[in-house]
């Protein structure tokens, strides 16, 4: 999606900043307890790119993507989304910003109590879309990801792999520039992983920038895209069509 | 805020308000257990303050003036104290009117007393518009050239005044237990309302939603509930009271002249928008300031 949202800035590294997707720089982040979950992170993705984001658990994937949806602030270095300063970025902007971004989870995040259909427009209900575009999207994003007929389902009467689709459906009806998943497939089968995988290739060629986090080894060798391997909170690896490194 | 929102926020706020009945009845049933109390205490206290100002009107100090002291003196010492704020009515009482009514009282006794024995005492009965201020008062007129006498019931001005401000007190007091009373509960409900919508929350944030979608459904829901918290009291309120005044009328009928009541309209046409003002207020303060606290991004 084309970005009209973006800031414009004067200061040459965060003019740089702007020509990626994602841009992070010397970045730090430790929890309360002092124990540091990144330690320098230096990632840079640009529009339209499909990246893995690999490591053993514990390792910082989820502290990263916590940072990219400003979930959390980093302790220091620079963090550039969607051309928002996310070192700077006001309290009252984060809802905007994160309007930029779609993000799904392991465990699919659905509101139990509502429908398919629900779920899907309740993103957009949350942008303040009319009801007229509601009626035209959600029919339309929930096809794309092949739940057609299952509007009226609740969660709990579908499949893990179709729970993650309307997940999906709903991360992606508002047309964000950038999809965040964090272990999308942690919970699926391995049919429906592949299933998933390819609808996430599905939405990057349209061009959406796709970050997925995963320790699943066949999926990365699958895939042959950029892997950025992580340990101990540091990038140990950042490799185009690469493959999934094993721990020694 | 588009129109849209507001009704889509208030939609989320009504089905919060059904989403978890327990909760919800469990603060309905405090505050309209709190306006119910403060219902009855106010109608009881404007009662009160009803039949004492009454029975107060009723209460005078008589002016006894100086032998022979000419009526135009008289006259004039009347308009004096009549002109005084705290006077409500001054009734001059001649010598022969006093001792018409003594007479009267006294019936088969005073037969054959042809000179009146009362010749000093023409008077001015005093009434006042406020008891507590009678002492004042009698301080000021015994100290006018001419006064005699200043005849008051001490006793009486005392016991009204005492018990008006205590009656208003205890009911300040008992009013203003029972509203934090409320706005403790509905902040509870509210607080429980966020934790069991904490995940639809973190959702909501992700997606984009300004603080003030998330905010408003239970800002609303709090209204909602103390909107119906404060009317449910009032109707009940009203039938009995109606009910109450039938049962006075008819089971005191012989205290009527110190049970003066008040219409029913007298009293709601003041409690129902108090209380309606008071239970909205306490639904939007409670879950606003706790919503502040608790839904932080
Ligand atoms: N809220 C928190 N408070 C304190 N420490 C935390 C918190 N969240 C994570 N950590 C620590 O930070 C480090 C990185 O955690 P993170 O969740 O980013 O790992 P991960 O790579 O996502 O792991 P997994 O594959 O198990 O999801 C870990 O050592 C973890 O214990
Ligand atoms: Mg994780």
């Amino acid at each position: 999606m084309a970005k009209d949202t973006k800031k414009k800035r004067k200061g040459s590294a965060e003019a740089e900043g702007e020509k990626y997707a994602i841009c992070l720089e010397g970045v730090n982040k430790a929890y309360e307890d002092g124990v540091p979950a990144l330690t320098d992170i230096n990632l840079k993705i640009v529009p339209g790119e499909f990246v893995f984001i690999a490591g053993e658990t514990g390792s910082g994937k989820s502290t990263l993507i916590k940072l990219l949806l400003r979930e959390l602030k980093a302790d220091s270095g620079s963090i550039n989304v969607c051309g928002y300063d996310l070192m700077r970025i006001k309290r009252r902007e984060v809802p905007k910003f994160r309007r930029n971004l779609g993000v799904v989870f392991q465990n699919f995040r659905l509101l139990k109590e509502r429908n398919v259909y629900d779920n899907v427009a309740f993103a957009q209900r949350i942008i303040q879309k009319s009801e007229r575009d509601i009626r035209k999207n959600v029919p339309s994003i929930l096809s794309a990801v092949g739940l057609a007929g299952k509007y009226k389902a609740k969660p709990k009467q579908l499949s893990g792999g179709e729970q993650q689709r309307v997940a999906l459906a709903r991360a992606l009806v508002n047309k964000p520039s950038i999809l965040l998943a964090d272990e999308p497939t942690g919970n699926l089968d391995p049919k429906n992983t592949t299933d998933i995988m390819h609808l996430l290739e599905k939405i990057n060629q349209n061009g959406t920038t796709v970050v997925v986090v995963t320790h699943n080894r066949e999926v990365v060798n699958l895939m042959q895209r950029r892997v950025v391997t992580l340990r101990k909170g540091v990038i140990v690896s950042d490799e185009e069509k690469g493959g999934y490194i094993d721990e020694d | 805020m588009k129109i849209s929102t507001f009704f889509y926020t208030l939609r989320q706020g009504i089905i919060n308000v059904f989403r978890n009945k327990w909760f919800t009845l469990a603060s309905l049933a405090t505050i309209s257990a709190c306006l119910f109390i403060f219902g009855i205490a106010y109608s009881l206290l404007v009662n009160f303050q009803h039949m004492v100002k009454t029975a107060e009107e009723g209460v005078s100090i008589t002016v006894f003036y100086d032998e022979g002291l000419p009526q135009e003196e008289i006259d004039l010492i009347g308009a004096q104290i009549e002109a005084r704020t705290e006077v409500s009515k001054v009734v001059f009482v001649s010598a022969d009117e006093a001792w018409a009514e003594f007479s009267a009282e006294l019936g088969e006794a005073a037969e054959g007393i042809t000179e009146n024995p009362l010749v000093n005492s023409a008077n001015h009965e005093v009434y006042l518009n406020d008891v507590s201020a009678q002492a004042h008062l009698v301080k000021y007129i015994e100290q006018i050239e001419g006064v005699r006498k200043v005849n008051q019931s001490e006793f009486t001005a005392n016991l009204f005044t005492g018990v008006n401000s205590l009656v208003t007190y205890v009911s300040i007091g008992m009013i203003a237990i029972l509203l934090s009373v409320s706005v403790f509960l509905i902040s509870n409900t509210v607080t429980i309302g966020i934790s069991v919508r904490k995940e639809e929350i973190t959702v909501m944030k992700y997606i984009g939603a300004t603080d003030f979608f998330v905010r408003a459904p239970f800002v609303f829901e709090g209204m909602i509930i103390g909107l119906i918290g404060s009317a449910l009291p009032l109707v009940l309120l009203y039938y009995i009271y109606e009910v109450a005044l039938k049962f006075l009328a008819e089971k005191f009928a012989f205290l009527s002249s110190l049970l003066v009541t008040l219409p029913v309209w007298d009293v709601f046409v003041v409690l129902i928008p108090v209380s309606l003002v008071i239970g909205v207020g306490i639904g939007f303060f409670g879950s606003f300031f706790t919503v502040r606290k608790h839904l932080k991004v």
